[in-house]
């Protein structure tokens, strides 16, 4: 590390390599793991969207759909902000849609026989956006407070071989 | 006499050149010294290396490919390390002839080294097209080598879930040509980082080393001269863990945090 590199460390100019290596890592292990590529991962965005969109209004603007890894377990992670919802109308609250993959080895006994990803218990749960990232939104009176967004762990095989 | 089963060991990485062959090499001779009987098998044999490392180039004769096909006894293509006569290295196959191999013939291989050998370590070509399909269909357990480097680590990654798919178990970790100084400025990802990420128990730590390069140019792994270099000492600490024994791994964080570490950073610190 030459002085200027320690220099610019020290200014907070310039962040630890390291720690630019393991993010990106991360990210690519994601996409690596779970064997979806972008195109792919568009279309299901938009699919996920399509379905989503029948029931809520959604802010497509701050839709954010991506993939997450720990512990070789991938995570497809969908962030729907919704407007209201169409039947009964919740002004600013927000659905999270979480599925996983894991991205490690054969599936598992609790899903016998099950030959790829697919949604099992995909909660569409409405928070109450009391954390901090949605307190700028209003919250609607009538909503339980914890969002705990489900996660529908799946254990699909990745194909590999 | 006690039923013993033979462990067939695949040595890969995904990526070329992180040191698959090194490790074989050194891990073959210093478990020997330990007293196990090791064959060291070349399943790289489009690029075989291992001879050379071993010192063994001159004195391959046969390949396991005559064996099997009936032109020559198994003994006869085994090549016995003269000052380790634990350890013998078996070339898989001719390098003239790369379409014969097929998964079935790897297991032929190996089940005829099971009598007469406790360890076999199959050093596993990069990639993982067919060389890998073949070393892999010949092994029940693995070592993944990988280097602390984002290219190494996703190689290495893509391996483990291809082992995870043929059931290969246990798979354990080799961090290879770690500098400590870098780690501790973070300027390269933590020991921590890479066994998070790839998620796997670490079986070694081997730190960047010249030594390494020395002993491959004479064709005498370090475990064989009795080196006390870092890597040496590395290379003997994975033999010793994969025989079941408790070695301490070293904290890399004080590998490179002493007073001596400091100052001679302080010294080398480049201006500019």
């Amino acid at each position: 590390m030459t002085l200027r590199d320690t220099i610019n460390r020290l200014l907070g100019l310039q962040r630890a390599s390291a720690t630019t290596a393991r993010e990106r890592l991360q990210l690519v292990l994601a996409h690596d793991r779970s064997d979806l590529n972008p195109e792919l991962l568009e279309q299901m965005r938009r699919e996920i969207l399509e379905v989503v969109s029948r029931y809520v209004e959604i802010d497509l603007d701050e839709v954010d759909v991506s993939l997450e890894t720990e512990d070789r377990v991938t995570a497809l992670v969908a962030n729907l902000p919704i407007r209201r919802a169409k039947a009964v109308a919740q002004p600013g609250v927000k659905a999270k849609i979480s599925l996983g993959v894991n991205a490690s080895g054969p599936p598992k006994v609790n899903t016998p026989g099950r030959p790829g990803p697919e949604v099992a218990n995909s909660a569409l749960e409405d928070t109450d956006g009391a954390t901090a990232a949605e307190a700028e939104k209003p919250a609607a009176q009538d909503i339980q407070p914890e969002p705990a967004a489900e996660k529908a762990r799946l254990e699909g095989s990745e194909s590999l071989s | 006499m006690t039923p013993h089963r033979t462990r067939n060991i695949l040595i890969c990485s995904g990526k070329g050149g992180v040191g698959k062959t090194t490790l074989t090499a050194n891990l073959g001779i210093a478990l020997a010294r330990q007293g196990v009987r090791t064959a060291v098998l070349d399943a790289d044999f489009g690029l075989r290396n291992l001879d050379l490392l071993l010192g063994l180039e001159n004195r391959i004769v046969f390949t396991a490919q005559e064996v099997l096909a009936g032109s020559c006894r198994l003994e006869q293509a085994l090549v016995k390390h003269k000052q380790e006569p634990n350890l013998a290295l078996l070339p898989a196959g001719n390098p003239r002839m790369l379409e014969w191999l097929k998964p079935e013939d790897m297991q032929a291989i190996v089940g005829m080294l099971a009598p007469s050998f406790d360890v076999v370590l199959i050093d596993c070509p990069a990639g993982i097209e067919d060389g890998f399909k073949n070393a892999v269909s010949a092994a029940q357990e693995a070592i993944v080598i990988t280097t602390p480097e984002v290219s190494a680590v996703r190689d290495a990654d893509r391996v483990i879930g291809l082992l995870n798919t043929h059931g290969i178990q246990p798979i354990q970790l080799v961090l290879n040509r770690v500098r400590p100084k870098m780690m501790a400025n973070q300027e390269m990802l933590s020991v921590n980082d890479v066994t998070d990420i790839l998620a796997l128990p670490l079986l070694g730590l081997v730190v960047e080393d010249e030594q390494v390069i020395v002993s491959t140019n004479r064709g005498e792994p370090l475990t064989l001269s009795g080196s006390h270099s870092p890597a040496a000492l590395a290379y003997s600490n994975v033999a010793r863990r994969l025989q079941g024994e408790d070695v301490p791994l070293p904290d890399p964080a004080k590998m490179g945090r002493g007073l001596r570490a400091k100052l001679s950073r302080l010294i080398k610190t480049k201006i500019f």
